[in-house]
């Protein structure tokens, strides 16, 4: 579903990404970690585009990324993105943040896109939230209601980066479940977090970066339980003793 | 008093022409402000530098000058528009300017979050600025372009210099005959200050209303 070869990326002098290769299959959830400033976010963020790759190839369903203008506005209806500060649309609602792409986007009717929205509010929990502005919203509410907009475009992938790290504690349980349940029913996931939790309950995969580079990746138990790399087992023991 | 009481007619027509000037040319400068706007955060280079040049040519030129040439640089190049409709173009080409950027202000005030967030779902880039960002700029933006139409009503008044027979050419006019210079300017001054006082008001609402939750 997902290819990635060679992929670099510099901020100025800044080597940020190293030499990148990710393959992510049909359904398969990865679950990627590492230290902050370890290139997740902006690695999650080539993947739609969102950032320029310096170098390499980002291939989505096996076609090659286009890099600009509408075809590119095409693969990101395609993928679906949850951000860390969730970024709904502040003067819209609820509702209406996750009619606009459909109807803007893929051209659905009013009638359909609504009658979409309030069925994917319901699936996340929140329905009776539907007419009110993201701003009265609890943060675990906001993101839910990111997830159901990015999901109305019924993308082919999902790119989530640090979906829960902006929650209050409380309100982190109830978006991991509702990606949980997304994962169960065979979405396609990348998935930035330091939630090991989720990692172990909803990974296939667990894609470990330091310094820009991919260092270790293996299936969640074996990675989580005994890492190969010295960077993963360390990195490992200072998150876990927290 | 009767200055002014026995040439009602005269300011009558005069005020018309100044609320013609003040709505098309706002209008215009709306419509043209919001183009350049959409240049000046576009992610062609070529546009934005046109965009800027356009903003910086436009708030570094006297409005009377840019009144001046048009009337009597048109003709030369054989473009012959009413006077009316010349002052109304220039203005609105000059205030346009202004708008641009206090809608650019406002564009910078809308968290960058949003752009991408919108890109993310597929909007191009036309679309991400209509839908999500501009309504959003428009709305921390109320007041300056407020105080932008206030200004751009006293500006019409400089059409006046070039023939246009606004409320001060008609003031003038009517003083010409009577000779009462104070009564008259205080009559023609207390009616552009209605004018401003009408957009004061309605853009207390409009902020009132539009007022967004964040
Ligand atoms: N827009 C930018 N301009 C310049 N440097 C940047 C930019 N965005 C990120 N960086 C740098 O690139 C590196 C990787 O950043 P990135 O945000 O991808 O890390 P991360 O693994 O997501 O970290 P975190 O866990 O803190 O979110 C960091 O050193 C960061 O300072
Ligand atoms: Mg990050």
């Amino acid at each position: 579903m997902i290819q990635v070869q060679g992929l670099n990326k510099w901020f100025g002098d800044h080597h940020v990404l190293r030499d990148i290769d990710l393959e992510v299959a049909q359904g398969e959830v990865v679950v990627v970690i590492g230290p902050s400033g370890s290139g997740k976010s902006t690695l999650c963020r080539c993947l739609n585009r969102l950032e320029t790759a310096g170098s390499g190839d980002i291939l989505i369903d096996g076609v090659p990324a286009p890099v600009e203008g509408r075809e590119l506005a095409r693969l990101r209806a395609d993928v679906g993105m949850v951000f860390q500060s969730f970024n709904l649309f502040q003067h819209k609602s609820v509702l209406e943040n996750v009619m606009l792409a459909p109807v803007k986007v893929r051209g659905v009717s009013r009638t359909e896109a609504e009658s979409t929205a309030r069925r994917l509010l319901a699936r996340v929990g929140i329905a009776e939230q539907a007419d009110k502005l993201p701003a009265q919203l609890s943060g675990g509410q906001q993101q839910r209601a990111a997830i159901a907009r990015a999901l109305a475009m019924r993308p082919k992938v999902m790119l989530f980066d640090e979906p829960t790290s902006a929650l209050d504690p409380e309100m982190v349980g109830e978006v991991l479940d509702v990606m949980v349940q997304l994962a169960a029913d065979g979405m396609t996931m990348v998935v930035v977090t330091h939630e090991m939790g989720f990692a172990r309950r909803a990974a296939d995969r667990v894609v470990f970066m330091d310094g820009g580079q991919i260092v270790e990746t293996g299936e969640p138990n074996a990675f989580f339980e005994a890492p190969t790399t010295d960077r993963a087992r360390d990195f490992l023991a200072k998150v876990l003793t927290h | 008093m009767s200055a002014i009481l026995d040439h009602l007619p005269e300011f009558w027509e005069g005020l018309i022409v100044t609320l013609q000037l003040t709505a098309a040319s706002f209008l215009g400068a709306a419509v043209v402000g919001l183009v350049i706007t959409a240049m000046r955060v576009s992610p062609v280079g070529v546009l934005r530098g046109i965009g800027t040049a356009y903003v910086e040519t436009f708030q570094n030129l006297p409005l009377l000058v840019l009144l001046v040439l048009a009337v009597f640089g048109l003709p030369e190049i054989g473009i012959k528009a009413d006077l009316l409709v010349t002052a109304i173009v220039v203005i609105a080409l000059y205030e346009a300017a202004y708008i641009a950027e206090a809608l650019r202000s406002g564009v910078n005030a809308v968290s960058a979050g949003q752009g991408e967030a919108a890109r993310a779902l597929g909007l191009t880039f036309g679309q991400s600025l209509r839908h999500v960002i501009l309504p959003q700029a428009l709305r921390t933006v109320i007041q300056p372009l407020g105080n932008i139409f206030i200004a751009l009503t006293m500006n019409t008044s400089l059409a006046a210099a070039i023939g246009v027979v606004d409320l001060t050419a008609a003031a003038n006019r009517v003083n010409l005959m009577e000779a009462q210079p104070i009564p008259i300017f205080v009559g023609a001054g207390l009616a552009y200050a209605l004018i401003a006082a009408c957009a004061g008001f309605v853009t207390g609402r409009l902020e009132r209303r539009l007022v967004m939750v964040r």
